[in-house]
């Protein structure tokens, strides 16, 4: 049995640029979109069209400029996130939202299998886990994900694009939160590494949870897909 | 999930504070709420007001308006400039630290590393010395300070040491709140990340509350969940550290983040 995990009703996103003499640039307007347990949504369209800022309206990462968000956690009241406290919207963050993000961005210093098993140790007393037991896990994703073990003690400032991609996705799938947001998540991976996205996302639907994602590369957004949204329908107003 | 797991009581509550020096105003009107656990970044360029609302926070500033509530361990929410004198001296030795831009202003510059880190707990009665040494070694381990300078004198240190000092001089009763006064502005920027790798990992380890002024927006993004903004005194933008950061909503804030050059 499916549930329904996020609403957007009637959204708009607008940015005004106070120093271009309160000039308006409008992204997107009436999105309306359901996402069920589950599913597995291609955002389709041309690039500045809004898939990421539609993206970023659902993590919060964006403020809404219109309409309603609300996301139901599958054991916890629903969200409204363009209302909701910012403690909130962190423990939404937290248990409910993962996001890959086009890039990594993260503390210098601190070694890739730390940063990886980082989301575990996060959270109330009770649902954290020790570091310890957070890194055997992160081993087995930096291995799943072909990051090669003399880098996993090192910061990854200094990885490749795709490694640190790598690393990227790897930190947020490691735990296994109802709602993911990929944002271009194979844009710099090889053939080998992309099937190894595409097998984590029909996993990740397999256990329940909702995936939305941008992908460059049409063949593997038709590979995962359930169903595809073409962002440009949004715009007809903005 | 019930209503009391998301929302407790929160740490600190802000309301409606003013300051004046001299007839101009320095802050007004300031609010926010801070709960256990959250570091929250300050930000604004100077003269914004925002070493004031730090300091009044801190009760280090008496307001001319409004106040702070802090959920005290024994007796919860109280009005901080309303306790007494020596209930507020008090909390600011226990449940609370502070750590100063200029470390000598933290740090007794000529009393070895050791006594700097075991002061708070003399001044709690605690007088067995060689717990107090153990607890001292224990401090400066944590905050990656070789054990074999505890008998040196902190203007020996390096600046990075310095500061890393001060927090375990602070952090040693376990507060539960530290406030923090551009941390890391005067450290190179290898010792920076250093330090703030460290903050972040006390902040984690003790659930620990931060506000930190900070005119660096970098600092404010890898170590801050949320923002304010102040400008002229008053808190223009609140939010997320990424919502205020990446969706500016004020004229200041636009430009404050449109400022920042590019690395």
């Amino acid at each position: 049995m499916s549930t329904l995990l996020l609403s957007m009703k009637g959204v708009s996103k607008r940015f005004t640029l106070h120093h271009q003499n309160g000039a308006q640039i409008p992204v997107l307007d009436q999105v309306n979109l359901d996402v069920r347990t589950g599913e597995c949504v291609v955002l389709d369209g041309p690039s500045g069209q809004g898939k990421s800022t539609l993206l970023k309206l659902i993590y919060a990462n964006y403020r809404l400029s219109g309409g309603e968000i609300t996301i139901t956690p599958p054991q916890g009241e629903p969200v409204d996130v363009g209302s909701a406290a910012p403690r909130a919207l962190l423990q939404l963050r937290r248990e409910t939202i993962g996001y890959v993000s086009q890039f990594l961005r993260v503390i210098p210093r601190v070694p890739a299998l730390d940063i990886v098993a980082e989301p575990l140790t996060e959270g109330p007393a009770g649902s954290a886990m020790t570091l310890e037991a957070a890194r055997e896990t992160a081993r087995t994703w930096l291995q799943r994900l072909s990051i090669p073990e003399r880098l996993w003690s090192l910061p990854p400032a200094t990885f490749s694009g795709g490694e640190q991609q790598r690393i990227n996705i790897a930190r947020t799938l490691i735990k296994p939160r109802p709602l993911l947001l990929l944002d271009e998540p194979t844009a710099s991976l090889d053939g080998k590494n992309a099937d190894v996205v595409i097998t984590l996302i029909h996993e990740a639907r397999s256990r329940g949870a909702a995936v939305i994602g941008i992908f460059h590369d049409t063949a593997i957004g038709r590979a995962v897909a359930t169903r595809h949204v073409d962002v440009s329908q949004f715009r007809k107003n903005a | 999930m019930k209503a009391n797991d998301v929302m407790p009581l929160p740490l600190l509550s802000v309301q409606g504070l003013s300051k004046n020096y001299a007839g101009r105003v320095a802050l007004q009107d300031a609010s926010f709420d801070l709960w256990p656990g959250e570091v929250l970044a300050v930000v604004g360029e100077s003269g914004s007001g925002k070493t004031t609302l730090l300091n009044t926070v801190a009760a280090r500033l008496q307001p001319d308006g409004g106040q702070v509530l802090y959920d005290t361990r024994d007796a919860g929410l109280q009005d901080v400039h309303a306790m007494s004198q020596a209930r507020r001296r008090l909390l600011a030795r226990t449940d609370w630290g502070f750590v100063h831009q200029h470390a000598a202003d933290g740090l007794r510059m000529e009393v070895s590393a050791g006594a700097n880190v075991g002061e708070r707990l003399m001044g709690l009665g605690q007088r067995n010395y060689g717990r107090l040494r153990a607890t001292a070694e224990q401090w400066l381990e944590r905050v990656e300070i070789d054990v074999a300078r505890i008998d040196d004198a902190p203007r020996t240190f390096s600046g990075g040491m310095r500061q890393r000092l001060q927090i375990a001089r602070n952090l040693v009763t376990q507060p539960r709140l530290v406030f923090m006064d551009e941390p890391t502005s005067g450290l190179d920027v290898s010792v920076q990340a250093r330090l703030l790798d460290m903050l972040r990992q006390l902040n984690q380890q003790m659930g620990l509350a931060v506000i930190i002024v900070t005119h660096d927006l970098a600092v404010a993004r890898l170590l801050a969940h949320r923002m304010v903004v102040m400008y002229r005194g008053c808190i223009v933008e609140t939010g997320l550290t990424d919502q205020v950061l990446d969706d500016p909503q004020h004229a200041y804030t636009q430009l404050l983040v449109s400022s920042v050059l590019p690395t």
